[in-house]
């Protein structure tokens, strides 16, 4: 059970969070198939430090941005959006 | 008979008589026996069957590893299917039953499936039952393995979670665990002590030893007593059985005997700042022929029963071991009164065996037992020199009822490898140990490897001070040990043909991994997976060690090369309604009511659960069928007027100074044009460009909109919206609220709506110039504030009227009055689809996009970017193929064809499915709607219906079935 730096509301349980997944930028809508198909799909999914959107969804309700280990779970750090 | 319940001694209340039922007879035990001990106390030899050869089965272990005593055990309305006799506290109510047997588990009539055992290699069921497949024979070969048979029975049982934080969580109440435990208490951090036993001391309990001038036994309960006043939270009878992430563990607390009411078992979810890993060791079996007849036992469960239950499991006993701890058992039989005969695997036994000769116990070195013999229970050993070839081995057959065994010990390193710790094989120790760590712990005592009393108590103090930072307070001391002779690693009896068992309860024997070894199932995983080790409910706790190393034997390898699984949680069996806990039935799933709710009740509706809530299905009248029910209320809409609760249709509103340049970025349809006091029918988007949500949006002001998405994707669209705001478009001024709840709506709709209307003394104009079709206005009615909307989901001419929650009830009386047919969600149903109006998520699904609905008209005029629009024109949006919204009229007027019914093409491959079906009493015949390939181009032709074998014909029209040209509405 992850402990996570809710970066409004302080360490809470991994429970009250949802889960937003690597942050892609969103192409133009002049963007190509290949690009737009890539902004929807394609993830770099890494073995290690990860950069996750995740959301205190039963807390504050804001969005923020944490770099997570995908295989030690260890949380480095978490920022708000934009910050 | 021969286990017997000796006149003192022990960790039992004689004064305490406790009565419980086994099978079909009324035994006695006493407080403070568990079930198992009751049994042994009573002579009970046999307890079950085995997994696969039927062969009788009794206890061996006294704790959390026994692999062949899982009984049915119930007690009052609490009933586990497959309960550890050791585990169970004996009390009151008891009525307790071997699982498997019949008709008995001495009689069992299946037992003549050893006779085939030459005949029932590892993967034989597998390898035979293939042909048609084999769940043609899982029922049956499942019966016949007599495991436990679950309740059908709704768990009416209370259970609890408690989430916890605490500075240093020490799991262990041994020797080290309570020494740990001291320590941290003294640093006057939190401090939480977990065991699985209801008594605290561990091994303290029954083996030797004195601990500052005290007897451990008297130590370990003035400990407890020290840390209980020390405000230690003390969890006896509770299992750490998983350990995850971020120093989190999960206990499950046992609460055997909790009053009527109170939860049984309780789920901790405990948050550490330290955990204290003291989770001691089992013993593993020495593994020898025929091993698993009843009366086999660890040696150290032998000396547990003696010590903590006063319970001598037999007055004549052999023991085969290959180290020193045997002979502790050994001693304390010889001083009960028992005949003791010890075969030792090693050539010099040492200190051990003639402190135990002295005694008068016969220990014969370099011995091990090579054969047993009885039917139902051990009646004689034969003893034969260790490293025995063959049968012929020169042996000597001694009369005992007991054989006790000891193959070394196991570091329970469950918890540790759990939680991401790496193990490394031990030579010396001949054991699995904790390596390298991944989380903030501290290891202590027999799952670290110590084994001698005072080095445990020794590292329990070192690990606690280190958890804790405490300081100033003297380790607990102990006798410093004897010095052991080292243990003999022995795997199995280098007989051929002889049958060792390797694993208990799932029936594993040393054939059958040397015949997974020539069949090149070598490696650990597919050992297990191939002949099953280590895969029952015991999950290997006595057989996991012993299989590896009889594999990294017949391969020629070393232990630390053949490797070890993973251990995962749980490390031992929960209660499944302990991990739900509270969470279930209208507390994991709260229904929603309408505020109008007793009105329908009232009206006998028939309410169903739609999305949470609670909504009239339909209004069904005395002795009237729901179709029958469904139709009046239909009827009535189109010829008269109808009356529908549609509060729990979803309210959001958005304001702010960017509501409209936002929604227009989130919507597929143009919503910055549209005028205050309008409406208009909207789609959401997903970014792949398919149909979230539909809905109806009306502009309130110029910076305020109010959203009507579907009831049940409410919270959905507002959580969308809410990300979208938040991650891609922060600058902008706009925020939501949910006001759902705040108000109630009914709908009233029909040729007679007007007159209706006019009971309102609306202090709004209902004009049609002042309030056409897709308007809205705010006023009073009835003196009450209000809003009227002029929305249709019938095709009827429709006002929505939605006054505060509050008001609800009242303003459901007072519409009723007037006349209007109450109609509810089912004969809504029947009359949008007459309409051809969409139901998202029945209608469509998440490949839909607007285009297959027909509805590409906005993206045409909308210039601005929204969510989803470059996934419309990419090459599978735009695919002719698509399926597309239309209509069926089916061939047979009175067939309805049920939803999900698939539209074939001549050669039976599916052109879609039908996604709505009715018989439409306006119409007067069945109609169907449908997604179907190509459809819009198939109008007019005739398709074949195809629904688990039947077929049928429908005729592919436009998909609105009434009232095309939409003059209802205004009419």
């Amino acid at each position: 059970m992850l402990l996570i730096p809710c970066p409004w509301c302080g360490p809470r349980s991994e429970h009250e969070f949802g889960f937003g997944g690597e942050p892609a930028v969103r192409p133009q809508s002049s963007a190509s198939d290949t690009e737009w198909a890539d902004y929807l799909y394609m993830r770099t999914n890494p073995k290690g430090r990860n950069t996750e959107l995740w959301c205190h969804s039963a807390g504050c309700g804001q969005w923020f941005v944490m770099e997570r280990d995908t295989v030690t779970h260890a949380i480095h750090t978490t920022r708000e959006m934009g910050a | 008979m021969t286990g017997t319940r000796l006149g003192s001694g022990g960790r039992i209340d004689r004064g305490q008589v406790i009565p419980f039922r086994w099978g079909d007879t009324v035994l006695q035990g006493f407080a403070g026996d568990t079930l198992a001990s009751a049994l042994l106390a009573n002579g009970v030899r046999v307890v079950g069957r085995s997994f696969k050869y039927h062969r009788p089965r009794g206890i061996f272990a006294a704790g959390v590893e026994e692999p062949n005593a899982i009984v049915d055990v119930r007690i009052g309305d609490r009933h586990d299917a497959n309960a550890r006799a050791s585990l169970v506290t004996l009390q009151h109510g008891i009525v307790a039953r071997p699982i498997a047997g019949w008709p008995s588990v001495t009689r069992d009539a299946f037992a003549a499936l050893d006779l085939l055992q030459r005949f029932l290699p590892a993967g034989f069921y597998y390898k035979t039952f293939m042909r048609p497949s084999w769940s043609r024979y899982e029922a049956n070969i499942r019966r016949m393995a007599g495991l436990g048979r679950a309740s059908h029975q709704p768990d009416m049982r209370q259970f609890e979670t408690r989430n916890i934080q605490i500075d240093v969580l020490v799991v262990g109440a041994g020797p080290a665990g309570l020494a740990a435990a001291r320590a941290a208490a003294a640093s006057g951090r939190s401090v939480m002590l977990v065991d699985e036993n209801p008594d605290f001391g561990g091994s303290l309990l029954w083996q030797d030893g004195t601990i500052d001038d005290r007897p451990a036994a008297d130590w370990a309960a003035a400990t407890t007593a020290e840390l209980a006043a020390q405000g230690v939270t003390l969890l006896p009878a509770t299992t750490a059985f998983g350990y995850y992430d971020h120093n989190t563990l999960g206990l499950m607390e046992r609460r055997a005997t909790a009053a009527p009411g109170w939860a049984l078992d309780r789920l901790w979810c405990v948050t550490a700042g330290k955990v204290v890993l003291a989770t001691g060791s089992l013993e593993r079996p020495l593994v020898f022929p025929h091993n698993d007849r009843p009366g086999v036992m660890s040696a150290a469960a032998v000396l547990r029963y003696l010590r903590q239950y006063a319970v001598l499991v037999g007055r004549s006993v052999v023991i085969t071991t290959n180290n020193d701890s045997a002979y502790a058992t050994a001693a304390a039989l010889r001083l009960a009164g028992a005949e003791v005969a010890v075969a030792d695997v090693r050539t010099a036994p040492g200190q051990a065996a003639k402190d135990a000769t002295a005694l008068g116990v016969s220990v014969i070195p370099g011995s091990v037992v090579t054969d047993t013999g009885g039917r139902l229970g051990v009646r004689w050993a034969d003893i034969g020199p260790a490293d025995a070839t063959s049968k012929k081995a020169a042996t000597r057959r001694v009369s005992c009822s007991i054989v006790a065994c000891s193959g070394g010990w196991t570091p329970v390193v469950h918890l540790f490898s759990q939680s991401g710790g790496k193990l490394r094989w031990d030579a010396a120790a001949s054991a699995f140990l904790p390596g390298i760590g991944r989380q903030d712990h501290q290891l202590s005592g027999g799952m670290n490897g110590v084994t001698s009393l005072a080095e445990c108590l020794a590292s329990g103090h070192r690990a606690g001070i280190a958890a804790s930072g405490a300081t100033m307070l003297a380790a607990p001391r102990a006798e410093p040990a004897a010095v052991e002779t080292p243990l003999q690693p022995f795997w199995f009896v280098r007989i051929p043909g002889a049958r060792q068992w390797l694993d208990l309860q799932n029936d594993v024997t040393v054939k059958d991994v040397g015949l997974a070894a020539r069949e090149n199932f070598q490696s650990v995983e597919h050992l297990k997976r191939y002949t099953t080790l280590g895969m029952a409910t015991d999950q290997g706790k006595t057989s996991n060690v012993n299989g590896i190393a009889v594999m990294a034997e017949l391969t020629g390898r070393g232990i630390a090369e053949t490797g070890t699984t993973t251990f995962r949680p749980p490390y031992a069996p929960v209660s499944l309604g302990g991990l739900a806990g509270s969470r279930h039935g209208l507390l994991y799933s709260p229904r929603r009511e309408l505020p109008a709710h007793g009105e329908h009740l009232a009206l006998g509706a028939d309410m169903r659960e739609y999305g949470g809530w609670m909504r009239p299905a339909c209004y069904p009248r005395l002795d009237e069928t729901t179709a029958a029910a469904i139709r009046r209320e239909a009827s009535a809409v189109r010829a008269d007027a109808g009356l529908f609760d549609g509060s729990s249709l979803g309210k959001i509103e958005v304001c702010g100074p960017d509501a409209a340049a936002f929604l227009n970025l989130m919507y597929y349809n143009n919503v910055e044009n549209l005028k205050p006091g309008r409406l208009r029918y909207v789609l959401l988007l997903r970014e792949a460009g398919t149909v979230y949500d539909d809905g109806v949006i009306a502009r309130l002001a110029a910076d305020r909109y109010l959203l009507s998405p579907s009831s049940s994707h409410t919270a959905g669209v507002l959580a969308m919206l809410e990300q979208w705001r938040q991650t891609e478009y922060p600058a902008m001024h706009v925020a939501f609220h949910d006001v759902t709840a705040a108000w109630a709506t009914f709908v009233v709709c029909g040729p007679r709506v007007r007159d209706i209307m006019a009971s309102l003394a609306a202090e709004i104009d209902l004009s049609d110039a002042a309030l056409p079709h897709m308007a809205l206005a705010d006023g009073h009615v009835l003196g009450v504030p209000a809003r009227i909307a002029r929305v249709s989901f019938t095709g009827e001419r429709s006002y929505e009227v939605s006054v505060p929650a509050g008001y609800g009830p009242a303003l459901w009386r007072h519409l009723l009055a007037q006349g209007p047919t109450p109609y509810g969600i089912e004969s809504l149903s029947v009359l949008r689809a007459e309409k051809g109006y969409i139901l998202i998520g029945t209608d469509t699904d998440g490949l839909t996009m607007p285009a297959d609905l027909d509805m590409s008209g906005p993206l045409r005029a909308k210039k601005v970017d929204f969510v989803g629009r470059r996934s419309l024109t990419t090459p599978d949006g735009v695919r002719a193929d698509r399926r597309q919204f239309v209509g069926l009229l089916p061939q047979d007027p009175n067939f309805v064809p049920p939803v999900g019914t698939h539209a074939v093409d001549a050669s039976r491959k599916s052109l879609g499915w039908i996604t709505t079906s009715a018989y439409s009493p306006t119409v007067g015949r069945s109609i169907a709607l449908a997604m179907i390939s190509g459809g819009r181009a198939r109008i007019g032709d005739v398709v074949e219906l195809f629904d688990r074998g039947r077929v049928s014909q429908a005729k592919v029209c436009a998909p609105v079935f009434h009232d095309p040209a939409g003059e209802k509405l205004h009419g």
